[in-house]
């Protein structure tokens, strides 16, 4: 159902409804309330409709940020520097300290600690009663990439920009005079009657757990409301901030569609309840905490304004969308799992002591106190003559300028990110997959003590799987494994495709990633998903050379019944060393396994 | 603006439990809260600490020294003059850097007037109060490190840039994160008095209460406080009458092994579990006014005490909550 665009006319400005619409719209309702909603996450690369955009707020200044901010220019404090120069402590304010509208570009390029950072600076803000609006822009190409997800979890509204072209985006600005006339009644705004119980069904239904979620709808709803004049919500608003903050959020589809993405089976996410068993939980709530009264004559959600909340919330959505959140949200618990950026950045703190280099202080790193007076001490005759000159008085006693500042610098240990490619297939599978399954889990054991993050790719049927993205989570590693079916071809040239990609990916976020084959060789799934033996030989033996000329420690397990050149073709590709699997033997097994390891991966 | 009532809190009794016990006996240890976002964790910490008493310092005082004798001796009080101070909460934010944490060389004194100054850290500031980290299984591991061996000294030790300073850092550790993000090490866990799991709440009922309360709380903010202002004040009355009772809660030695017994049925390592458990269930037993330990309290607050201390096999996906249930229901009908 796309939003009625007759029932509006008030509205200045693009067809209501539209994606252009929608982010116009959001930057008003953030325009109105930046306190309750926080701010926008623009799904949105580079490009004149973006442009357009972000034009509407250039009169109001706004602060930019990126993701490679250093931690004190973001929070501000002591400037070293200038401190130095004059003689006397300096400050610099941080960039969010007044508040008012802020632009974040590459938003998905955020580490976690600099997300944590901009999050707490915004929350000061409002505590001073300068709210901050941030805007998020989001540049995500491909799944790997996603917003750190305390970032994503804090931004209220979405807004994606993808696909439109310059036509669909007429110029606008934001009416500023409804604005602030609609700031000024904010306050007295109230929701209707059975508003909050449609909200929280609404959520239900779309399977969005955090109640965040649920208040920014609330926001918004008031915000919209006010922007029209209006004291109470109607409908309308409910409708849109549904599609505002709630949609992008949702981790199910209502009824899924046979076309659409399947949804992920998270655990974590409960089944909708049907209305019989929704009775049952308020009788239970009820008897389990009597002094809730208000439970007992809260309002039942009208089913009409649930359903078109829902309604309105996958209008919102884009066909492809939730598709791709998935993925966006495996991607960041990998991102998440790894650390992060931190790694790097923990080189300036922890590890190896290297020698210190001058530098520029205050950029999250830390001074060298004795090699910077080092560095100063043959210069303090001249300077002070210099000074003497220069000011008539002896200056002090020691003068450091800015040059002579030395930084520490620290040799940080990489993590290691271990990738069991398993062949789940069915020539695999009859002989030995719970044999390999048990391999996995004596690694994991060793794994575990070593603090290494493992993941899983499986392999089975006509493509490969990231079961298991990098994690120290080792029993979720166990609980995807145990529950990991066999039967099927043996794309074992898409596994290492994929498996390419994530050593790519482990590289960047500073691991040092290793790869342990399990699989008996036999691939006769093309990359381009043919069922051709012939072609699937060559499209392994081309993979398994890529990834060698990337230098990865690699292990192969052989898993067959009894020996085939496939698999130590397959490993002299590698450049893999080759381990039969023993037959059932966990000891032998676990020494050979170790020895193997400990070799490939010192 | 005040910070949400603690007695509003909707739901999640386990976690608000938890701290209140910690809060009655700050000797228990710290609480470790894992579960979903948006479930209450930061508003519950937050709440705790504007609930309880105020604390009297000295003073100006960095680390909040309760008289003047207590304070470290880098810092010269003016007189022996106390101001009343909020329970301090002190947010440790990721990716915080070890010198903001420990306090380090006051780099503005040492640069312009050529002092050796001490800058006092986020440890000095959670002096006598809460030190929240959030996410912290996402901590990096070096300040993990550095954190643990304070709590257990409750004495905050710097020797860097040619400093040597040291000064008490007692604090209640509050941990939340999601375990499906990464986990926590084994190390790390023990230290934890307490832990607590929460997920979202999962019918409707609830979650229209939650946005409910947390909107009056926004747009009808002193209506909203006012209302909850005398919950908040007797659950305060409580735990201060609770403070003053523990000390006068009997514990029979038949709870002494009802709690050694539930450890060694469970294979809990060390003997921390036990002593957590003694005081967690006393804490518990002052808090409902009881003058004696019972075996209700005991089962009471097991769960929370042990379920993080069991030794685990990485790969077994069996709950621990599940196991400790069963054992309570065999060893302690």
């Amino acid at each position: 159902m796309a939003l009625d665009a007759s029932s509006d006319n008030d509205r200045p400005g693009p067809a209501p409804g539209t994606p252009w619409a929608n982010a116009q719209l959001a930057l008003a309702l953030l325009a109105i309330n930046p306190q309750g909603l926080g701010g926008l996450w623009l799904m949105a690369r580079a490009g004149p409709m973006r442009d357009r955009l972000l034009a509407q707020l250039a009169a109001f200044a706004p602060q930019r940020l990126h993701p490679a901010m250093p931690p004190d220019s973001l929070a501000g404090g002591m400037d070293i520097a200038e401190t130095l120069l004059a003689q006397a402590p300096r400050w610099r304010p941080g960039l969010l300290a007044k508040g008012g509208w802020a632009v974040l570009s590459s938003a998905e390029r955020t580490s976690a600690a600099t997300a944590a950072m901009i999050l707490d600076q915004a929350r000061k803000s409002c505590a001073t009663g300068q709210p901050t609006a941030l805007v998020a822009l989001d540049e995500s190409a491909t799944e790997a990439e996603a917003l750190p997800s305390p970032l994503a979890e804090a931004l209220g509204l979405f807004a994606d920009l993808d696909g439109l072209a310059l036509a669909d985006c007429p110029e606008a600005a934001l009416p500023m005079d409804k604005i602030t006339a609609a700031q000024a009644i904010l306050g007295g705004v109230t929701l209707a009657e059975d508003a909050l119980a449609a909200i929280a069904e609404t959520c239900q239904i779309l399977g969005i757990a955090s109640p965040r979620a649920a208040l920014f709808c609330m926001a918004a709803a008031r915000a919209h409301a006010a922007l029209h004049g209006r004291h109470v919500t109607t409908a309308k608003d409910l409708e849109i901030a549904a599609a505002l903050a709630l949609a992008h959020r949702a981790t199910r589809q209502p009824e899924a569609p046979q076309d659409q993405a399947p949804t992920p089976p998270e655990a974590s996410l409960s089944p909708p309840a049907p209305p019989p068993q929704a009775d049952n939980a308020q009788d239970r709530a009820a008897q389990d905490d009597p002094a809730q009264d208000t439970t007992a004559d809260a309002p039942q959600p009208d089913p009409a304004t649930t359903e078109m909340l829902i309604a309105s919330a996958q209008a919102a959505l884009p066909h492809d969308l939730l598709a791709r959140l998935q993925a966006g949200r495996i991607a960041r618990q990998m991102a998440k799992g790894a650390a992060g950026a931190g790694a790097r950045q923990a080189s300036q703190h922890r590890g190896r002591p290297l020698p210190p280099r001058s530098g520029r202080p205050g950029t999250g790193q830390r001074v060298d106190i004795f090699a910077t007076l080092r560095q100063a001490a043959p210069w303090q005759k001249i300077r002070r003559a210099a000074v003497q000159a220069a000011q008539g008085t002896a200056g002090p006693q020691l003068l450091i300028w800015p040059r002579d500042i030395q930084l520490k610098r620290f040799q940080a240990r990489q993590e290691r990110a271990l990738f069991f490619l398993v062949d789940a297939s069915g020539s695999a599978a009859v002989a030995r997959l719970a044999e390999a399954k048990g391999a996995i889990e004596l690694m994991l054991a060793q794994a575990y003590a070593r603090r290494d993050h493992v993941a899983l790719i499986t392999f089975r049927g006509t493509q490969a799987e990231l079961a298991l993205p990098p994690t120290r989570a080792l029993v979720q590693a166990k609980r995807r494994l145990a529950g990991l079916p066999g039967g099927g071809a043996t794309p074992l040239a898409g596994a290492l495709d994929m498996a390419r990609a994530c050593v790519a990916q482990a590289r960047a976020r500073g691991q040092t990633p290793a790869l342990a084959v399990l699989t008996d060789g036999r691939g006769n799934i093309a990359l381009d998903g043919s069922a051709n033996r012939q072609a699937a030989q060559a499209d392994t033996t081309r993979m398994a050379q890529a990834l060698r000329t990337m230098r990865v420690p690699a292990l192969v397990l052989d898993t067959s019944m009894r020996p085939r050149p496939d698999v130590q073709t397959l490993a002299t590709a590698l450049g893999a060393e080759l381990v039969r699997l023993p037959r059932a033997d966990a000891q032998g097994l676990s020494a050979t396994l170790g020895a193997a390891l400990g070799r490939d991966m010192a | 603006m005040t910070p949400f009532p603690f007695s509003a809190i909707v739901g999640q009794d386990e976690m608000k439990t938890a701290m209140i016990l910690t809060a009655v006996d700050p000797r228990i240890g710290g609480v470790l809260v894992f579960g979903d976002r948006g479930t209450g964790k930061s508003t519950a910490v937050r709440a705790l600490a504007a609930l309880l008493p105020p604390i009297e310092a000295v003073q100006g005082c960095p680390v909040n020294s309760a008289t003047a004798a207590d304070c470290p001796d880098w810092f010269t009080p003016k007189d022996s003059a106390t101001e009343t101070r909020q329970t301090p909460v002190v947010d440790l934010p990721l990716g915080v850097s070890e010198d903001r944490v420990t306090g380090a060389l006051d780099i503005e004194r040492a640069l312009t007037s050529g002092e050796k100054a001490f800058a006092p850290g986020l440890l000095a500031r959670a002096n006598r109060g809460y030190l929240y980290i959030d996410e912290v299984n996402l901590l990096e591991d070096h300040i993990v490190d550095l954190l643990l061996d304070v709590a257990q000294s409750g004495q905050n030790v710097v020797e860097r840039d040619g400093l040597s300073i040291r000064h008490a850092a007692k604090f209640v550790l509050v941990g939340s994160g999601n375990p499906e993000e990464g986990e926590l090490r084994p190390q790390l866990l023990d230290r934890f008095g307490l832990s607590v799991e929460v997920r979202s709440p999962d019918d409707i009922e609830t979650r229209v209460e939650v946005i409910r309360r947390r909107d009056a709380y926004e747009n009808n903010h002193e209506t909203f406080m006012a209302e909850w202002h005398p919950k908040d004040a007797a659950l305060r009355a409580k735990i201060v009458a609770a403070r003053q009772g523990l000390m006068a809660v009997k514990s029979t030695s038949i709870a002494l092994y009802d709690c050694a017994a539930i450890c060694l049925a469970l294979g809990a390592d060390g003997l921390r579990g036990e002593l957590t458990l003694l005081r967690a269930a006393r804490a518990l037993a002052a808090f409902e006014g009881a003058t004696e330990l019972t075996r209700a309290h005991i089962r009471a607050v097991a769960p929370m005490a042990l379920r993080h201390r069991l030794r685990r096999d990485p790969l077994d996906e069996a709950g621990s909550t599940t196991r400790v249930a069963r054992q309570l229901a065999e060893v302690l009908p």
